[in-house]
């Protein structure tokens, strides 16, 4: 299945769910509503056209800077390639960030038997108070349909404090218990220093 | 075989369980993984594995340097077959600006990550043998490996951290008789294959504890998201190279080996056959490789050493270097102007000059310049993309976020071993406690893809 047919069958089966979509340099990318995230990945799943068996990839980027960073004005139009390759498709123009929240959870699913990938971003909103944890969770967890979205959603815990609704054992991966903070935001400086604690027995 | 009455007598034993603490400081689990096991007797009841013991922030890293400045960072992310992860960082960062490179580019690329590949099969099954007792099978294998990196360092001037690749194109072409020693190299290696294959196959210490341990289905394994030999052994014949062909893979004949039982011994065997399969290619690509558009070398005057055209530069010295053609330090061979246009894209804003033009002439020291100054290096538009490769130990992919900056957004790698980690628990539970070290030998985890 193409990438345009392949947004089109989860279009039409779910509406309400798409924010929006794009297939720019060829990935097939498509925003949800966080609330259809479960839906769409056993349709997904199942669906005997689409059968994305893998779930390969699980991460998230948080967006709160993006594109502030100061650009010296020359090279201003560099990012247009002189000879463009023609193996690289390039039909769609990227439309930016996800939404307007802070985050976006993003899922990267393949299908062994049909060959086809698919990108889901789901934006997590910050809450008021500058939290997205808590015990509850902002997006459903995938665990109950691939369990190696165990391992994937600790680790966006751990590097982003977002949390997963239904996760069986949410708690940090690569950093240890004691630490504070979640380094991959950008808001957590890239030199700091914490103390280094032990593993907790 | 247990008799009936033996059983009933255990039953009447009573058992308490036992937890067992092993690793992260413990030689088979490499000093970087943790695994509490609970125990009945032999047999683990349940394994929690805990990993991040090498966490060194590779991802926070990649988002301060500029897109080229993460091409060392990448050789230390999987450091058995590093060019793998060159490749595939470059591959995506291309992609993002939608750029090709020459086809003989894509050739070196190719011969290089399968020599990779064949150097992390040779460590992780050496690994493995070592610990299960066959030191000699482990330093035979160490010894073919050492061929094969001789050739690493032939081409890329290191052995571990090669740094080979660059977004656009390779650091230098293919050194003059490359073909006839990488010939002698397999050669050497095919001899060291045969006569470890000897060794191991059947033998009967390997085979009993190969044989039927850490057993996982096809349909488990992709639920993990388990992709590479692993997955292959048990079945499914999932390989980027074949299924989601990138560079000239698909110009290239080679089969992809796939196991029935995904056990050890099926893995062992899949990875024995993928490293004659990389041979394979290596030698296809060595025979299909383009001649590449060597230039005519502007010798019209003699060679000057690039330090003193700077110098006789500085002082005005025009005359003295017109015409002349710089000769740079001997570790820059290959990336001449003669060899630039067949290992580097045609585009001027992401590929350093030569470095005779950088040392030689006003555009060539402003290019180098320009790319170089922080902030101003390659700067790909707006956008998101995710490149796969295949890995040594399965599909390796990067997902790069640029936001039009001179560093990228946000870099994520997909680890193809942290799949497989992820399922250890399951793999482990039900086998026996000696069972763990053949099983995580298999996983070929490898710390600095893992925790990065």
């Amino acid at each position: 299945m193409n990438n345009s047919s392949l947004i089109e069958s989860v279009t039409a089966r779910f509406p309400g769910a798409v924010k929006a979509s794009h297939a720019w340099r060829g990935d097939a990318t498509m925003v949800l509503r966080g609330e259809f995230l479960l839906e769409v990945a056993r349709y997904l799943k199942e669906d005997p056209a689409l059968q994305m068996n893998f779930l390969m990839d699980l991460s998230a980027v948080d967006y709160s800077t993006f594109g502030k960073k100061p650009a010296p004005a020359f090279f201003a139009s560099s990012g247009v390639a002189l000879k463009p390759s023609s193996q690289i498709p390039d039909e769609d123009p990227w439309p930016g960030p996800p939404d307007r929240s802070r985050f976006a959870v993003v899922y990267h699913f393949f299908s062994m038997a049909h060959k086809h990938r698919l990108r889901l971003v789901v934006p997590v909103e910050e809450a008021p108070d500058g939290t997205v944890e808590g015990t509850v969770g902002r997006v459903d967890s995938l665990t109950d349909l691939w369990p190696g979205a165990n391992w994937l959603e600790r680790e966006v815990w751990d590097m982003f404090g977002i949390g997963f609704r239904g996760h069986p054992d949410l708690k940090r991966i690569l950093m240890y218990e004691g630490f504070e903070g979640h380094p991959l935001r950008k808001d957590y400086p890239v030199n700091k220093r914490q103390p280094l604690i032990g593993p907790v027995n | 075989m247990e008799t009936t009455a033996a059983r009933t007598d255990r039953a009447e034993l009573e058992t308490r369980d036992m937890l067992l603490n092993i690793g992260p400081a413990h030689p088979a689990m490499h000093g970087i993984i943790r695994i509490v096991a609970k125990l009945d007797g032999e047999e683990i009841e349940e394994a929690e594995v805990e990993i991040g013991y090498l966490h060194r922030g590779f991802e926070k890293m990649a988002e301060v340097v500029d897109y080229n400045g993460v091409i060392p960072y990448t050789d230390r992310l999987n450091y058995v077959s590093p060019l793998i992860n060159n490749m595939g960082y470059c591959m995506t960062v291309e992609k993002l600006l939608g750029i090709s490179v020459p086809e003989r580019c894509h050739y070196v690329r190719v011969i290089m990550a399968e020599i990779s590949r064949i150097t992390d099969h040779l460590t992780c099954v050496g690994a493995t043998t070592m610990e299960l007792g066959a030191m000699t099978a482990f330093l035979y294998m160490i010894k073919a490996r050492e061929f094969l990196w001789d050739l690493v360092e032939e081409v890329t001037g290191a052995r571990l951290t090669v740094t080979y690749c660059r977004v656009g194109g390779v650091k230098a072409d293919l050194p003059e008789d490359f073909e006839e020693h990488c010939r002698k190299a397999f050669e050497e290696t095919r001899k060291v294959l045969a006569e470890v294959e000897g060794l191991l196959k059947r033998n009967r210490i390997f085979t009993d504890r190969m044989n039927g341990t850490g057993v996982i289905s096809a349909e488990d394994a992709i639920s993990y998201g388990i992709t590479g030999p692993f997955l292959r052994a048990s079945g499914a014949d999932y390989d980027v190279r074949k299924d989601c062909p990138y560079a000239v893979y698909d110009r290239l004949s080679f089969d992809v080996p796939v196991g029935t039982r995904g056990d050890n011994m099926d893995r062992f065997l899949v990875r024995m056959e993928e490293m004659e399969q990389s041979m394979r290619i290596v030698e296809a690509a060595l025979r299909d490789i383009p001649p590449g558009p060597v230039l005519v070398s502007p010798d019209t005057g003699r060679p000057i050493p690039a330090a003193e055209m700077v110098d006789l530069a500085k002082m005005g010295k025009i005359a003295a270097i017109t015409g002349g053609c710089a000769v740079a330090c001997p570790t820059l061979e290959g990336s001449g102007r003669d060899r630039h246009p067949s290992i580097a894209t045609d585009e001027k804003r992401v590929f350093l000059p030569p470095k005779e033009d950088g040392y030689g002439n006003i555009e060539g020291l402003m290019q180098q310049f320009k790319l170089v100054m922080h902030g101003h290096g390659v700067r790909p538009p707006k956008g998101e993309v995710y490149f796969p490769v295949e890995g040594a130990n399965g599909e390796l992919g990067f997902y790069v976020v640029s936001d039009g900056a001179g560093s990228p957004y946000r870099v994520r790698v997909r680890p193809p071993c942290f799949a497989i980690m992820s399922a250890l628990s399951k793999l482990l539970t039900g086998d026996m406690i000696a069972d763990m070290i053949p099983t995580f030998g298999s996983v070929n985890m490898i710390g600095g893809e893992l925790d990065r």
